[in-house]
């Protein structure tokens, strides 16, 4: 059995979907919720990998490491935006986060 | 051949169960440690692709660094995770029909690409590009020329998600004192002495 481009495509696709899923369940756990889409960057990095290597082109593994540059920056300050947000409310349900609402 | 299809379907499976793991415990805590083996058995699907270079990457960032700093928020913050949980069971038919309809376009669009795409003709994997070029020095070649502006960017992408962290997290408790050098700098014996002229038998109380 050759293991072809469909197989990682079809990886990556499961993966998204679980991403998009885990945001759908949890909608008021925002720590899931940035797993979530780090688990949504994580499938378009092998999207991106399997396409480069498929295609001999070197540039999708370029292009999948400015996608873990920008997840890596997304986590941090969605992180730090999370730790301002329970210090001055005392919990993280972003339920009724509507503070910036004008 | 035979081995290398055991390798993918294992790594492949333990990267999706992992992922629905993550969605799906109910300590956040155990999220983020599923969400470490998934990063981890993605990175030996790129092995198995042969971009060593960005498993390596993927397994110092995100197991080293994000991972990381996943765990310490969680267990930092004191939060009552069993409260939110309520609404998982109410969004849960909702989501699976999206996630069942998402699977399945994307699965169709995917075999499509996969046997009538560009990449179709090309049956032989190749993370090099070119043949007698480790993947490393592939990724330099493209990243450190055609690249660079855009590898410059990714860095200041860093520094200003660095320094908004910093600034978001950063504070000054107050009543607590601290050193001002200024202050201690700009001090004359105009300022920091007085001269009192004491009477014998009294103290300086007033």
């Amino acid at each position: 059995m050759i293991i072809g481009l469909a197989h990682y495509l079809a990886v990556a696709a499961i993966l998204f979907t679980i991403g998009v899923f885990g945001i759908f369940v949890n909608r008021k756990n925002i720590i899931v919720i940035l797993m979530s889409i780090e688990l949504i960057l994580l499938a378009v990095n092998i999207n991106l990998v399997a396409f480069s290597v498929y295609l001999h082109n070197v540039v999708g593994q370029i292009f999948a490491m400015f996608v873990l540059t920008v997840a890596a920056a997304e986590a941090a300050v969605g992180l730090a935006i999370l730790v301002t947000f329970f210090r001055n409310r005392g919990d993280i349900s972003v339920d009724d986060a509507s503070m910036m609402k004008g | 051949m035979a081995l290398q299809a055991i390798a993918f379907y294992l790594l492949a499976a333990v990267t999706v169960l992992a992922g629905f793991a993550v969605v799906s415990a109910r300590n956040p805590v155990h999220s983020v440690l599923w969400l470490i083996l998934s990063f981890f058995s993605a990175a030996g699907l790129f092995v198995l692709l042969g971009a060593e270079f960005l498993a390596m990457l993927l397994v110092v960032v995100y197991v080293g660094a994000v991972a990381v700093l996943f765990l310490f928020v969680v267990m930092m913050l004191d939060v009552d995770f069993a409260a939110l949980r309520q609404g998982f069971a109410r969004y849960l038919p909702l989501g699976l029909v999206v996630a069942g309809i998402l699977v399945a376009e994307m699965v169709m669009v995917s075999t499509t690409v996969a046997t009538r795409g560009a990449a179709a003709a090309n049956d032989t994997p190749n993370a090099s590009g070119a043949v007698d070029v480790t993947n490393a020095e592939a990724i330099g070649r493209v990243l450190y020329t055609d690249y660079v502006y855009f590898f410059q960017a990714a860095g200041l992408v860093l520094l200003v998600a660095m320094i908004g962290a910093i600034v978001l997290t950063l504070r000054h408790k107050p009543g607590v004192r601290r050193q001002v050098m200024m202050d201690q700098v700009l001090r004359t014996p105009k300022t920091g002495m007085r001269i009192l002229d004491l009477k014998p038998g009294k103290g300086i109380g007033e």
